[in-house]
Order: structure tokens, then sequence, then C-alpha cells
């Protein structure tokens, strides 16, 4: 079943793409589906507060306008023809095209993320190695009691707690927002706004990451590979660096791409409570006001990421591997 | 006899945990209709222990209520989670082929969506009804347990007795329920008592987000949504509350759920 890296890493491009296509269009599909069967009517949300104005011949006529007599299998056509064109719908929340919110806070959302998981990443590998490479011992011990009772927290009272500890009490880092009101948006003021969303958004994913590897680097210990090097008589700092890591190194970055669609959730709950101006501040926005067309093109979006990040991590391990043979 | 142990501090925590839901609110009945904005906000003291919240109501009580709520709605959804993950699982395990197959896609593709999202689009959709938010968390609460109990069918499903009893002419119905069910009882058990820890978040992360139970009824997640002002003007005690009895009930099932699964066992949610 060895084959070369490359061809492996092409095998699994393949097979998630030709999954993540049709996965996503379901999921669009069911949306749409889910949206004509529940109480929702497009056409009252449309006109807000100010319905009771409208006779029912008038409201009619809107219907006929806005095309919301089409079948739910129709709209969902039209939207995803739509998404082809560029034209991804109006907000009613953000009174803005949905593609222009997008293009508005999908940067916030990347910065917030891509700090999160190197927050995530090297606190996680310091303690997972730490704790695995000893196992049993004090700081295994301690690092892994921490992070169990630290997984039974959920984000936003982590969040909740970090702003009543760092910007209630100790008075460090600023609250919310990612400026000071009235200020210009500068690096300076956006690293200080940053810190603790990121800090709290890396630690809350940094439990099922560390003990993760904590467990694959006390499996790879107990292999054949680690038990021959020992018999060779091989120091233990050159066991543990060359054959250890490396093998503990495939299933840790497997499960960092298992771990987005939690990353995502995690970062929605902190840009809510840190009032952060990214996607998933916008998200909640949207579901609390029913704004369909954001909320459908974020789930989708959603979808679209989680299948790209699985095989992000897919290639990764495949690369960190050490037992499949170099290129060749 | 260390797992007895721990085992017995985790069902005695789940009791105390439970008895503070349901006795508290017996003791110490309050009106949450009634506010009184001149004992707002007070800090935890000898008439409230946990102090009040910013409508003057007690929240020794009041926290007490919301755990009622959501306990309720998490146990419903570890419930219901359980029955649909065990009936696919075996389902799945014991006919193979194309119900395995469809059955398995179905699971992985509700595992792509981020379960909150998908959670937050639906509970919008049928906003403010308590069944809606049930089925949202369901949705995509069935497929680990499904997974587990399909691996569980597929360790024996060509074990000698199971090939005797089709031999014998037993229904595949009869042939799971009399062998496949309890091997897959014994997974289903611990995933559905880490199901309610793992429901209990889901639900009060919605709630928190101000789309899950509506704001007057009090879950753990409304709470906390209260909790983000006050915590700017210094009122510690609404955080701290409702926020330890998320975290207690988490630990104290998922404690219990790891010692029902036995040792070297990692938890499954």
């Amino acid at each position: 079943m060895i084959r070369t890296r490359r061809a492996r890493i092409r095998q699994l491009a393949g097979r998630r793409l030709l999954y993540g296509v049709p996965l996503v269009l379901v999921v669009s599909l069911a949306t749409f589906a889910l949206a004509a069967a529940s109480p929702f009517d497009p056409l009252e949300a449309y006109l807000g507060g100010s319905g009771d104005g409208f006779t029912e011949a008038e409201r009619g006529a809107l219907r006929e306008t806005l095309g919301l007599n089409q079948h739910w299998f129709a709209a969902w056509w039209h939207w995803l023809t739509g998404l082809f064109t560029g034209d991804l719908g109006y907000s009613r929340t953000f009174h803005e095209p949905v593609a222009q919110v997008l293009a508005d806070r999908l940067g916030w959302t990347a910065l917030l993320g891509l700090s999160a998981s190197v927050v995530a990443i090297v606190l996680s590998a310091a303690l997972g190695a730490t704790a695995g490479l000893k196992a049993g011992g004090l700081a295994d011990r301690l690092i892994s009691g921490f992070a169990v009772i630290l997984y039974a927290v959920p984000p936003f009272i982590v969040a909740l707690g970090s702003v009543l500890l760092f910007a209630v009490t100790l008075r460090w880092v600023p609250a919310a927002g990612v400026t000071d009101s009235g200020d210009a948006i500068t690096a300076a003021s956006t690293l200080r706004h940053l810190f603790l969303p990121a800090l709290v958004l890396g630690i809350s994913q940094v439990p099922p990451l560390a003990l993760g590897l904590r467990e694959a680097i006390t499996r790879a210990a107990d292999g054949d590979a680690v038990r021959g090097a020992q018999a060779r008589g091989l120091p233990r700092r050159i066991v543990q660096s060359r054959h250890i890591l490396p093998m503990a190194a495939a299933p840790f970055f497997a499960l960092i791409g298992g771990r987005l669609p939690e990353l995502l959730v995690g970062a929605t709950v902190v840009e809510t409570v840190f009032a952060w101006p990214g996607l998933g501040d916008a998200v909640v926005n949207s579901a609390r006001a029913l704004d369909f067309p954001l909320l459908a093109v974020v789930v989708v979006l959603t979808v679209v990421v989680v299948v790209v990040g699985n095989l992000a991590a897919d290639v990764a391990a495949v690369a960190a591997d050490p037992r499949i043979e170099a290129d060749g | 006899m260390a797992d007895r142990r721990q085992m017995g501090l985790a069902v005695a925590a789940v009791v105390v945990l439970a008895g503070y839901a349901i006795l508290a609110p017996l003791v110490h009945p309050i009106d949450e209709a009634i506010t009184d904005f001149a004992s707002g906000d007070q800090g935890p003291g000898a008439a409230h222990w946990f102090g009040t919240d910013a409508s003057g109501r007690d929240l020794l009580t009041l926290v007490a209520k919301g755990m009622r709520v959501s306990l309720a709605i998490a146990v419903a959804t570890a419930i219901i989670s359980t029955l649909i993950g065990v009936v696919v699982g075996i389902a799945a395990g014991a006919a193979g082929g194309w119900v395995d197959r469809i059955s398995m896609r179905i699971a992985e593709a509700l595992t792509a969506v981020p379960s909150l999202l998908l959670s937050l689009l639906i509970v919008s959709l049928f906003r403010g009804s308590l069944v809606a938010i049930v089925i949202s968390l369901v949705l995509t609460h069935w497929t680990a347990t499904a997974r587990v109990v399909r691996a569980e069918v597929l360790s024996v499903r060509n074990a000698e007795y199971v090939e005797v009893a089709r031999l014998h002419g037993l229904t595949a119905t009869r042939i799971a329920r009399i062998h496949f069910l309890p091997v897959a009882a014994g997974q289903a058990r611990v995933a559905a008592v880490l199901l309610v820890a793992h429901a209990v978040w889901h639900e009060s992360t919605l709630s928190f987000l101000g789309v899950g139970l509506p704001p007057h009824q009090a879950s753990l997640g409304t709470l906390l949504a209260d909790s983000g002002q006050a915590l700017l003007l210094g009122h510690w005690w609404q955080l701290v509350f409702p926020a330890g009895a998320i975290v207690a009930v988490t630990l104290a099932l998922s404690a219990l759920g790891r010692s029902l699964a036995g040792p070297c066992r990692e938890p499954i949610a």
C-alpha cells in the first residue's frame, strides 16, 4: 500500500474534492428546503416591521417581483447560478450585498483564526510533548489534569472569564472591539485588541490537541521502531527527536485539521463576546435577525473551509509521516 | 478499587447537582416575572448566597431553575440521539452494503458542518421553539454514537454464535435484538452520559448567542448572556455562579462517562 508521497497526496486530494463538491451542494439544498419548511416568511422579512400597511394584492405583486413565488428548488437553483456570477444576494441586517459583507469581514476572521491557531498549535505542541515524553510524571499529571478541566469549560465562558480578569480587574487590555472608540484603525491598536480574543480562542482549542498529541507520543513510544532504536542503544534524546516525535507528528496534524469545525464555532462565540467585526459576529447577527441570504452563504462557506482544511491536514499528515517513502 | 471510588465520586457529584437543581426552587421559590430593581445587582451575602441579577432576582434559585431547563433539554437530546445512533449503528453494521455506505456518508456529511452553525440556522428559522432546539441538537449529536455502535457490531457480526443464530433461521431484527443490542449497549450508555454534557454546552452556547431560548426563560445560557454587560460593571457573581454550574455539570457527567467506560478509554464526545 505504501507508495510515493506525491501519489498519496494526489489520491487524497482527488477523494476529498470528489466528496466535497457534492457535500456543498447537498448542504445548500438542505438549507433551502429547511427554510421552505419553516414558518419563516421571506416577504415579512423583506418588509420588516412595516408589513401591516400592505394589502393582499400588493403583497402578491411584491412576491412576484421578488421571485418569492417560485418553488424552493427553483430558488436554490437561482441562488446557486447567482454564486457563479458573483451575486450572493442582499443582506438585510447590514444593508449591503452579501459579497460586500464577506469582503469586509473575512480578513478580520482570518486574522483572529490564524493568530488563535498559532497560539493553539504552539501551546499544545509544547504541553502535549512535555506530558507525553514523560508520561506518568508530575508535569504530565499537571498538564493532563488542567487539560481535562479546561475541556469542560465552554469557550464563551473562557472568553467572559478572561474579560473579567484581564480587561475589568487588571485593565491590561481592552474588553472589546478593534479600536478604542473613535480612533482610526492602526496596527498597534489592532494588536492590542487582538491579544485577548486570539489568546482565548487559541487556549480553548488546546485541551483536545495537547491530550491527542500526548496519546500519539505514548503510542509511538510503544511501537516497534522505537523499541528497535532503544535496543540499538541510541541515546534517549535521539530516540525522542528522530523516532518518537516524527511518528507522533502525523496524527497530531490530522487532529489539527479535524478541529477546524470547532475552531470556527469557537471563533463565532469569541467574536460575539469581544465584538470582533468578523464573519462569526455577522453570522450571529444574521441568525438573530433571520437574514437568510447571509446565513445561507456563511453556512456553505463554512463547509467549504472545513473540506479544504481537512485536505490540508491530510496533506500535512502524509508529508510528515516517516513511514511513507520520499518522492521517487 | 480506584475506579469504583472514582465512579462513586462522579455519581455523588451528579446527585448533588441534580438535587440542587430540583430542590433549590422548592425550598426558596421566586417568581421570575417579578422584578425588584431596588435589590438588583447585590453581591453574594446572607440574604442572597449567590447574589442577585440586574432585576433583583435571587441567583441561587435562578441558577437552579436554569439548570433544570438546560438539563431537561440536554437529557431529551441525549436520549433521542442515543436511540437514533444505536438504531442506525446496528443497521449499518449488521446490514453492511449500501445501508452502511449511505448512513455513514450522511453521518460524515453532518460532521463536516460545524454543529453550532447548523443549530444557529435551524433555531433561527424555527424561532423560540423548544422542539426546534432539541431537533437541532439531535441532528448533530447522533453521529458519534452511530459510528461507535457500528464498530462494535462489526466486531461480532461474523462471530460463530451469530452465524449459528442465522443458520437457525432467526430474522435479522431478532438477531439484532438478542446479539447486537447487548454488545452496543455498553458503548451507548457511555455515549449517552457524555452527550448530556455536550448538549448542556451546546444549548447554553445557543442561548448565550441570543438565538436559543427566549430571554425570559432562564437557562444557564440566557443567564450568561445577561452577564456580559454586568461583567463590565464588575458584577462577577452574575458570571461565576451560572458558569460554575455549567462547568460542574460537564465535569461531573464526563467523569461519570469515563468511569462507566472503564480504564484506558478516551472520552468520545
